[in-house]
């Protein structure tokens, strides 16, 4: 399986999320520059954390309305997994890919260590390896993860099931609790915490790895047979 | 050409940290009957004379300056301005 690592300008957890790739889950992945990337050939996009464009204007904005953006829509739109972290979950909101927005912290610091999570699914391609109800410890790093919006956004959440984590100990604000999202069809996540910081028991917690390993598996009940 | 300056905050309702500091600062400074402070973002530009300026405007702030899930607009404009 072949993995897409897009790196803006500011992105600054690019390298963390191709080492939890390709040293955590052992499978192929190149860092992509933004400007006249490729998508074609790659399985998995990945959004990483960082400042896109200085987070200049709203997070995520700038970045929300590069070239690139129009591959990874077509890409979503085809089925392809994309998972945005932190500021790649904001580029998604901004994009409109995922539904709501992102404010500041509400107490309006940037806070960064780690936070227990709770699997609210564990039926899709980003979380079959959890179980529903399993509590994980994932970093979070971000001063404007406070998770908006209106009430019949958060009601459609519900009814389609569409919330995937949420912080057993709401740092941020974040309405109704939510650490991650997914679109409808189930193949965009966005999460605030970093899982692809938690993927060596070295480092803290391993508790992210088994994202990456469900997203390989999915690729394979898909695409692989075996005789 | 015509000066357009765009005024963005964020929905009244939507929760407002950086607003709510601010206003609490004021008040411990010799402003207790200071309320509803909101933060926002002021954005100025200049189009050509022949530009729809209500179009372009609303489609600037629709697409990239404004974010409508949690912000809405207004702006002003002063023709005739000399480059």
């Amino acid at each position: 399986m072949k993995f897409a690592v897009i790196v803006f300008p500011g992105s600054n957890c690019d390298r963390d999320m191709y080492h939890a790739v390709k040293d955590g889950l052992g499978e192929e992945v190149d860092l992509v520059w933004y400007e006249n990337a490729n998508l074609a050939d790659y399985d998995a996009i990945l959004l990483p954390g960082g400042f896109s464009y200085g987070d200049y204007l709203r997070s995520g904005a700038i970045a929300s309305v590069s070239n690139v953006l129009n591959q990874i829509k077509l890409k979503a739109e085809a089925g392809t997994p994309v998972l945005g972290v932190c500021n790649g979950f904001q580029i998604l909101l901004e994009t409109g890919l995922l539904p709501g927005a992102m404010l500041r912290n509400e107490k309006l610091k940037f806070m960064c260590h780690y936070e227990t999570l709770v699997v609210e699914r564990d039926d899709t391609m980003f979380t079959s390896g959890y179980e529903k109800g399993q509590q994980i410890q994932i970093p979070i790093a971000h001063g404007e993860g406070n998770y908006y919006c209106d009430d019949a956004t958060l009601e459609e959440l519900k009814q389609n099931n569409q919330i995937v984590f949420t912080y057993k100990n709401n740092p941020n604000g974040s309405r109704f609790d939510i650490a991650g999202i997914v679109n409808k069809a189930g193949n965009v996540l966005g999460m605030m915490p970093h899982p692809e910081r938690a993927v060596e028991d070295l480092l803290g917690s391993s508790d992210g790895l088994a994202m990456f390993q469900s997203v390989l598996q999915h690729w394979r009940e898909m695409y692989v047979t075996t005789s | 050409m015509k000066k357009v300056k765009i005024f963005i905050t964020l929905k009244e309702g939507v929760l407002d940290p950086q607003g709510k500091a601010v206003q609490e600062a004021l008040q411990a400074n010799g402003f207790p009957d200071v309320a509803e402070t909101r933060v926002g973002k002021y954005i100025e530009m200049t189009l050509p004379d022949e530009a729809d300026v209500a179009l372009e405007v609303q489609r600037m702030c629709d697409k990239l300056l404004a974010n409508p899930v949690m912000e809405e607009y207004s702006y002003t404009v002063e023709e005739g301005i000399r480059s």
